[in-house]
């Protein structure tokens, strides 16, 4: 029985689930949010089922631990990106920061989807919900995006 | 419809990537917390030397595993994970002391290793074997029949072979001082290179 050595992993995910954490997060919440993730998978690691699919994984716990943060910041980061984040990119800006005004469900359902690669089934598990629901959400929020995005430009 | 949000289209081509080098210092970062907790059960770093590029692996209790792979980790990563822990982090700055050590050796600045050593790897005869390496003091050698009676197994040379070539410590722990009892060198994990050129700088350490 083998596993492969954890770097391993960080090195294949590590960029997803710093997308994940930054849709939901500012960058600096995004930074420790992405440290939680990988110290919380490291110690369960060795005993993780062996057909579990690491990546699906990493995206649950990474959403976990945005959302943890958000509510021991007892706010939702709705609206502006606050101004001491330096953008890398203009793009990933305005994509954060219309991100950042999508209703709560909206956005997870969208970050769960299209930047974690969960399938809606278990974006809805992971979301409580239904998978038609969250498809709904996702799409809601996608077209939402869409608008907030052009109208940024 | 085009841009990255049209229908169908796959949501931003490369969205959110982070930056290059925010994803190295997330990873070092990692080592440290991990370390911290007590979540690190191995690290690793490459280093080059004058043997070509080794790997450096330890675990809490001291330098664990020196394979002269550094260019190509992959198979010794994969057989510390399975044999110790798959709790593996790439932590160079966490090695740092312990390369230092490996390189002094290596160009003759010091005599022993200096440092702790995590014997775990060897197991056994092997482990016998491995603390009369130990023994062997710088700038001499021993036979394999030598080793073989000081281990208490007179008649067992293959197997103090085999054992010097499974040495997981190799320069810290000297097997490059085990030769052939007619004088040639016999092998060596690191190549018949490494060992003459590791005994070559004792010899000029100790005799000359």
């Amino acid at each position: 029985m083998s596993r492969a050595p954890f770097e391993r992993i960080v090195e294949r995910h590590g960029a997803r689930v710093w997308r994940v954490c930054r849709a939901l997060l500012d960058e600096t919440d995004a930074d420790d949010a992405w440290s939680e993730t990988f110290l919380t998978a490291l110690e369960a690691y060795p005993t993780l089922a062996h057909d579990e699919r690491i990546e699906g994984w990493l995206v649950t716990i990474a959403h976990r631990k945005a959302i943890d943060v958000l509510r021991r910041r007892s706010r939702l980061v709705v609206g502006e990106v606050p101004e001491r984040v330096a953008p890398s990119r203009a793009r990933d800006l305005d994509l954060a920061r219309a991100l950042a005004q999508l209703p709560q469900r909206q956005r997870e359902a969208v970050v769960l989807h299209h930047l974690g690669g969960l399938p809606f089934a278990e974006v809805a598990a992971q979301l409580e919900s239904s998978t038609d629901a969250v498809r709904r959400a996702s799409s809601d929020g996608v077209r939402r995006l869409r608008v907030l995005m052009g109208e940024e430009r | 419809m085009t841009g990255p949000l049209s229908p169908g289209a796959p949501f931003p081509a490369a969205p959110l990537e982070p930056a290059a080098d925010r994803v190295a210092e997330l990873r070092a970062r990692l080592a440290d917390r991990a370390a911290e907790r007590g979540l690190l059960d191995v690290a690793y770093r490459s280093l080059d030397t004058e043997l070509g590029a080794l790997l450096l692996a330890s675990t809490p209790a001291g330098l664990v595993s020196v394979t002269f792979d550094g260019a190509a980790p992959d198979a010794t990563l994969e057989r510390l994970a399975t044999s110790l822990s798959p709790r593996i982090l790439e932590a160079p700055a966490r090695l740092d002391a312990a390369a230092r050590a490996i390189d002094d050796l290596i160009g003759g600045r010091s005599r022993a290793f200096d440092g702790a050593l995590d014997l775990s790897l060897a197991r056994g005869f092997g482990r016998d074997v491995i603390e009369r390496l130990r023994e062997i003091p710088y700038g001499e050698t021993r036979s394999y029949a030598q080793v073989a009676a000081a281990a208490g197994s007179p008649r067992a040379v293959r197997a103090v072979g085999t054992a010097c070539r499974r040495n997981p410590l190799p320069i810290a722990i000297p097997c490059h001082r085990v030769v052939r009892s007619d004088g040639a060198l016999g092998q060596y994990v690191g190549g018949i290179e490494a060992k003459q050129r590791l005994l070559r700088v004792e010899g000029a350490g100790a005799a000359h």
